[in-house]
């Protein structure tokens, strides 16, 4: 596979947008969120995909899933909510048909986010998915608001953070990165929890529990009442959830919540993430990752960042 | 699909609380009537989807009901203001599909409208008037201040009926009880009517709305169930099959 050039000599200094995560190397930290960006064929008919770092897909079970009743999307300030609610065509269909499909137009590894309801689910789907050459890490989402007896139920307490953790591990072939919630009082501790029991890396923040409700009919918006807020409004509580868990943990964190600039993607390294992932942004402006990577590095030469390694963490980092 | 800037040419009060808004831009990749545009409101944070009641080589012409702030702030919209729309979006109205269909059968061919829905049927009659199909019209509205285009549809079809629920034009009553059954019918309105028209006709293509996120397929807001599996009312729709809907 020919790699592009990740540095770019801009003015007087060479800016490196080049990121590491568990081996994995991105030529730029830029990663569709999963669940916005489908498995990336609406995306291919629009720009060049292939200027992404990676690309998290749709969230994934065993089985077919189709989700929650509509509606299913609702409005507020600077931000959505959703409850969707896993709608996926099964791992089965995702193997066999959505990553050879999305493998013709995208030639560089993905993240396959993974979901289930039990922890042996979980196991199944991820053992199943890791298998693909195309998969480079698994995500595993312990923190989907939208779903009753799956999802968040396993991201909020540290213990049941952990057994899926080491579930997971034992039959993935792929590093595995757990998707932690928000809506937790501690993030902290259930990041350390994931670490402990084995965890290559820690995606995060996914949406934040959430309703709206509609004065004339008097009952929420959503059929499903609540749902998971996204979006800019989101964007400094996703900050600081980075900044605390990556100060607290010694793998990899990949920052997500709200991202919709360059300026941004820079904050979230600063506050200790590896890479970001850009969720809710690419719905309002399908082009979005295009231009923050094309935005990236002319921002890092203007604040005289040559490599963003050497800015990971400095917002708690002693110099 | 493109996300371009479009500049509001037009904006007028067509209706109670309904409004025809013209948007001059781009209109050269809109394929079939029936497709929807997705606009920015300024101040909101999700794009809004309409469909797009006909369009020339120069602007885009939509009609639109206040429902919430949005369209709210929509109905005071000035001339010259610019907006960025993703535009086209959607299947629209598949005219081949009824053009076989009539030369297998004779069966009779039929526009329904209700309420907001009645504005792509316009673009669609048009449409197929070129193709020497002349349909027959039947449009319903709940009461006679709301009504909008029935001048317009006369000046190109031959056989229009309005229908509003009080009577107060025209015969009361809904699109239904002019229906004589088993037409094939291109239909577009509200979800009660949809239905009823549904089960009344034989054959036919049926427009859809629904609150989406992107409006381009990427966020599965929109989904619904169908014979065929579920579908984004976005991407695959908003126009589906008769024999694809279910209830």
């Amino acid at each position: 596979m020919q790699r592009r050039p990740h540095t770019e000599k801009r003015g007087n200094i060479m800016v490196n947008t080049e990121v590491n995560i568990s081996g994995l190397m991105l030529e730029n930290p830029i990663i569709p969120a999963s669940g916005t960006f489908g498995y990336g064929r609406e995306f291919a008919e629009l720009y060049d995909i292939n200027i992404l770092g990676s690309i998290a897909l749709k969230g994934t079970t065993m089985k077919r899933r189709y989700g929650n009743e509509g509606p299913r999307i609702a409005e507020c300030e600077r931000g959505m909510l959703n409850s969707v609610g896993l709608q996926n065509p099964g791992v089965d269909a995702v193997t066999d048909e959505e990553i050879p499909a999305l493998s013709e137009v995208f030639t560089k590894k993905v993240i396959a986010n993974v979901c289930g309801f039990s922890i042996e689910e979980y196991a199944l789907c991820a053992e199943k998915i890791s298998r693909s050459d195309k998969v480079g890490i698994i995500e595993v989402n312990i923190s989907c608001p939208n779903v009753s007896g799956g999802g968040m139920a396993f991201g909020t307490s540290p213990e049941a953070a952990g057994e899926v953790t080491k579930a997971v591990k034992a039959v993935s072939k792929k590093p595995v990165y757990m998707k932690l919630s928000p809506n937790v009082a501690d993030i902290a501790a259930i990041a350390k929890a994931c670490e402990k029991a084995g965890a290559d890396g820690l995606s995060l923040i996914n949406t934040l529990a959430g309703m709206r409700v509609d004065i004339k009919t008097r009952k929420p918006v959503l059929a499903n009442k609540s749902g998971g807020l996204s979006g800019p409004a989101i964007f400094p509580i996703a900050l600081k959830m980075v900044h605390d868990t990556a100060k607290a943990v010694n793998i990899p964190v990949m920052g997500i919540g709200g991202i919709s600039r360059a300026s941004e993607v820079l904050e979230m390294i600063m506050a200790g993430a590896h890479a970001v992932q850009i969720g809710t942004a690419n719905l309002i402006d399908p082009w979005i990752c295009r231009k923050i990577i094309e935005e990236l590095p002319v921002l890092m030469e203007r604040s005289g960042i040559n490599d963003l390694d050497e800015i990971r963490g400095a917002a708690w980092k002693k110099q | 699909m493109k996300q371009q800037y479009y500049e509001v040419i037009e904006n007028r009060l067509i209706a109670k609380n309904t409004y025809e808004m013209k948007l001059m831009g781009n209109t050269g990749e809109i394929k079939r009537p029936g497709q929807f545009i997705n606009l920015e409101v300024k101040g909101f944070f999700l794009k809004r989807p309409f469909s797009i009641c006909y369009r020339t080589r120069e602007y885009i012409c939509i009609v639109y009901k206040i429902a919430g702030g949005g369209t709210e702030a929509m109905s005071s919209m000035a001339v010259g203001e610019k907006l960025s729309v993703l535009c086209p979006l959607g299947n629209g109205y598949d005219m081949e599909d009824c053009c076989s269909l009539l030369l297998r059968k004779s069966s009779s061919l039929l526009i329904a409208g209700g309420g907001t829905g009645t504005a792509p049927l316009y673009g669609l009659t048009k449409e197929l008037l070129k193709r020497g199909i002349k349909p027959k019209v039947i449009l319903g509205f709940g009461s006679k201040d709301e009504v909008f285009y029935e001048e317009n549809f006369r000046d190109i079809a031959s056989d229009v009926t309005v229908v509003t629920e009080d009577g107060s034009p025209g015969e009361k009553g809904l699109v239904t009880d002019i229906m004589s059954g088993g037409e094939y019918v291109f239909a577009c309105g509200p979800t009660s009517m949809l239905k009823a028209v549904w089960e009344k006709s034989a054959g036919g293509q049926f427009g859809f709305e629904s609150r989406m996120g992107c409006g381009f397929g990427a966020c599965m807001g929109c989904s619904c169930k169908t014979t065929g599996g579920s579908k984004r009312i976005c991407r695959e729709g908003p126009i589906l099959k008769r024999e694809e809907i279910l209830w």
